[in-house]
């Protein structure tokens, strides 16, 4: 299966990009693929942060919410905006 | 365009007695330093799917005719306008309620994020926003 991945604000330049695509082998996506699990493929961290944010599919969710091909992931800090 | 619009689309209409306006406005310091200016990030598809879920739960808590919220992005500097939260209602209660409830929760769930530009040269991310209650 093949995910979108998005970076925002001082992560997306921590990072040095604004995405990914994460395609993943059917083999592999036999077992579910969890947010998490998509945070440590795509950006090779270890660790979950705390304070980020992530969104599927442009609504909030949460690191361990289990992802669908095609699927548009956000991680992003906290917003700052208003 | 999308202000003059909008507030034209409420002339004529006599269920409202109340307007409650918010506007954000940019400062010249944040945090003890000298500020030049900001840019505005955010995520499109989200943004307008967050805000309509914000202003569907101020909906549903109180009895609102219409809502209009402007944001800008990009390249803003001091004095200007960041965001404006309009709300227009039967009464004042419900107008000024919802209308804090709406910018409150923007702050909190509308992805935007600021990076200031100060006067010294050096850029920084705003980390998290200042507590509004």
């Amino acid at each position: 299966m093949s995910i979108k991945v998005l970076y925002f604000a001082s992560l997306r330049e921590e990072i040095g990009r604004g995405g990914d695509v994460v395609d993943i082998s059917t083999d592999q996506s036999s077992h579910s693929l969890s947010v998490e699990q998509l945070w440590v493929n795509s950006t090779g961290q270890t660790h979950f942060p705390d304070n980020l944010l992530v969104a599927v599919n442009q609504e909030y969710t949460n690191p361990q919410a289990l992802l669908n091909d095609g699927d548009e992931v956000a991680f992003f800090p906290p917003v700052t905006g208003g | 365009m999308q202000a003059e619009y909008q507030t034209q689309s409420m002339q004529g209409q006599t269920k409202y007695g109340a307007t409650a306006n918010f506007v954000g406005t940019m400062r010249d310091f944040n945090e003890g330093d000298d500020v030049q200016s900001m840019t505005l990030e955010h995520y499109p598809a989200m943004t307008e799917k967050q805000l309509n879920i914000i202003v569907d739960e101020a909906s549903k808590k109180w009895p609102l005719q219409n809502t209009l919220i402007i944001h800008r992005v990009g390249e803003i500097f001091p004095a200007e306008s960041i965001v404006l939260v309009a709300v227009w209602s039967a009464h004042r209660g419900a107008a000024f309620d919802a209308c804090r409830f709406i910018m409150e929760d923007l702050k909190h769930k509308a992805p935007f994020w600021k990076k200031e530009a100060l006067t010294t040269g050096n850029d920084r991310w705003v980390e998290e926003n200042t507590k509004g209650y």
